[in-house]
């Protein structure tokens, strides 16, 4: 579904991924690790169209999406949940969701907004409030929300972790887990290991803007080098 | 102490005059709000739009509220057109160089009203131009009166364009949250021309609505903005009822401070404000912390 093939990308002509490539295929759920800085949240700009790509090719279902701007490959179905929300804050939760199907899935925009409501029906008891005024649990599933009215064939959540109390990340990722076995092809990228490890059939350790590991998520979790590779033992 | 009556008729007038303030305003604020830069290009638009409803009754007879509907649309397009195909390649994404680039616009809008139009005041006659609608005892100027109720309608209308559809959702959302826009569909570089379009069409509407009371030359539109920046200012940067709000009171004490000061010092009020919202309170009265 999503074959990425020796991605250069970076910013300001520094590359600061060097020849990347990876697989999702349909329905699947994978893994993309790595600690702070080594470049995936450029991977993920890099394949929604915000980063410009130096050299390499990404495709989806099958046609090159590389040089196409972020609203043409949110109409083709990839979306992608940023790191840090940037949900709008200035909107109620309502209107956020709603922008979701600004540009894909409009004609399901009822049908899509009660089935989120059910998924998270946190975001049910705060329709009408300001976005901004919402805790960080709850900003990030407005935020994986917002993606999933887009009616996406693959999902990117950049770090949904990020900043949430253990127990809010146990509860954010039994719904991601819900969610994907849906059938909906998820690449999960995060920091927390052992819970992507849980969740993913796949994972791609990342180092240094090169893919320093992959394999199945069960053997990666017993592997000695991941614990080396990662905390940098 | 001068007559109620007077007072009462400075009042409307300066409410009527500050409805126009405010839909000038308008433009500058959401422009602001969204595309965050100050559009220096504004007067010269605004002068520009003048010289339009001046051809349009002139050379083909047009009335002005007849024009509203041909130059609005007409304004909305070239608005667009001037950021998608001059600003935004001009200033490649820097927002210093936008400043620059509308100030070049200005002074290239100026001096090209100027090569053809030179520099004289040039006015148009309408038959309802001196018309009265008389209450109790105040004399309120028919066009004066149509320009008061059709600002109230356009700042409506544009609210709920805001609010209710999803272009107007996608303005406030770019105006907030780049990316995060960029990331849910909405092509953001659409969007910063649609808000300038509309800053384009709201100054051709009050064009419209201004011509049957006031005169035209190639800098008419200046002293208009310079009053709208003050509104902004007041009402706070980028917020419409600010500008809707700032645009009737910077109306009213004009007014009034012509009325107890003089005509010619009229304007002294506006300053006055203009600083005390500065020194008391910068963000302005709706206007978020920045």
């Amino acid at each position: 579904m999503l074959e990425v093939r020796g991605l250069v990308t970076g910013y300001g002509g520094v590359p600061i991924l060097r020849g990347l490539s990876l697989d999702v295929a349909e329905g699947e759920v994978i893994a993309v690790l790595g600690a702070n800085g080594v470049g995936k949240t450029t991977l993920n700009r890099a394949i929604s169209g915000l980063n410009h790509v130096m050299s390499g090719v990404i495709r989806f279902e099958g046609e090159a999406i590389s040089g196409l701007s972020p609203p043409e490959i949110v109409a083709r179905g990839l979306i992608h949940v940023p790191e840090g929300r940037k949900i709008f804050p200035n909107m109620s939760v309502r209107e956020n969701l709603e922008l979701g199907s600004y540009r894909r899935g409009k004609g399901n925009r009822t049908r899509n907004l009660e089935r989120i409501f059910t998924i998270f029906p946190r975001l049910l008891e705060r329709t009408d409030q300001f976005a901004g005024t919402l805790s960080g649990g709850e900003q990030q599933m407005l935020a994986i929300g917002r993606g999933l009215m887009a009616e996406p064939k693959l999902l990117i959540l950049d770090e949904p972790s990020l900043g949430l109390s253990p127990l809010l990340v146990e509860e954010l990722f039994a719904l991601i887990a819900r969610i994907a076995s849906e059938g909906l092809a998820v690449m999960l990228v995060e920091q927390n290991v052992v819970q992507s490890l849980e969740l993913a059939s796949r994972a791609y350790v990342l180092e240094h803007g090169a893919i320093a590991m992959q394999g199945l998520a069960a053997d990666l979790k017993r592997d000695p080098e991941l614990e080396k590779t990662y905390l940098g033992l | 102490m001068l007559k109620l009556d007077i007072f009462l008729s400075a009042l409307a007038n300066g409410l009527m005059t500050g409805a126009v303030y405010a839909l000038i305003a308008l433009g500058l604020t959401l422009v602001y709000g969204v595309l965050h830069i100050i559009n220096f290009a504004h007067g010269a638009m605004l002068t520009a739009a003048m010289f339009a409803v001046f051809i349009c009754h002139a050379w083909l007879g047009i009335d002005p509220y007849l024009a509203v509907f041909i130059l609005t649309p007409l304004f909305f397009g070239l608005g667009y057109a001037i950021q998608r195909l001059v600003i935004s390649p001009a200033s490649h994404g820097d927002d210093s160089n936008i400043l620059l680039v509308t100030l070049g616009l200005s002074i290239i809008i100026e001096n090209g009203l100027l090569m053809g139009f030179r520099s004289d005041t040039r006015s148009i006659d309408v038959p309802y131009g001196f018309s009265v609608i008389e209450i109790g005892n105040l004399f309120l100027s028919t066009p004066k009166v149509i320009a008061f109720v059709a600002a109230f309608v356009v700042a409506g209308l544009l609210g709920l364009l805001l609010v209710r559809t999803d272009t107007g959702k996608a303005i406030r959302a770019v105006a907030k949250e780049r990316t995060g826009a960029a990331l849910s569909g909405i092509d953001v570089e659409h969007i910063y021309a649609v808000t300038f379009g509309i800053g384009a069409a709201c100054l051709a509407i009050a064009a419209c609505l201004l011509m049957p009371t006031f005169l035209v030359n190639p800098r008419a539109g200046n002293a208009f903005v310079l009053v709208a920046f003050t509104i902004v200012v007041l009402g706070g940067m980028g917020s419409i009822g600010g500008a809707l709000i700032g645009g009737l009171i910077i109306g009213v004490v004009e007014s009034l401070s012509g009325l107890y000061f003089g005509e010619s010092l009229g304007q002294i009020g506006i300053f006055l404000i203009f600083i005390l919202v500065l020194l008391f309170r910068p963000t302005g009265l709706f206007g978020a912390k920045a």
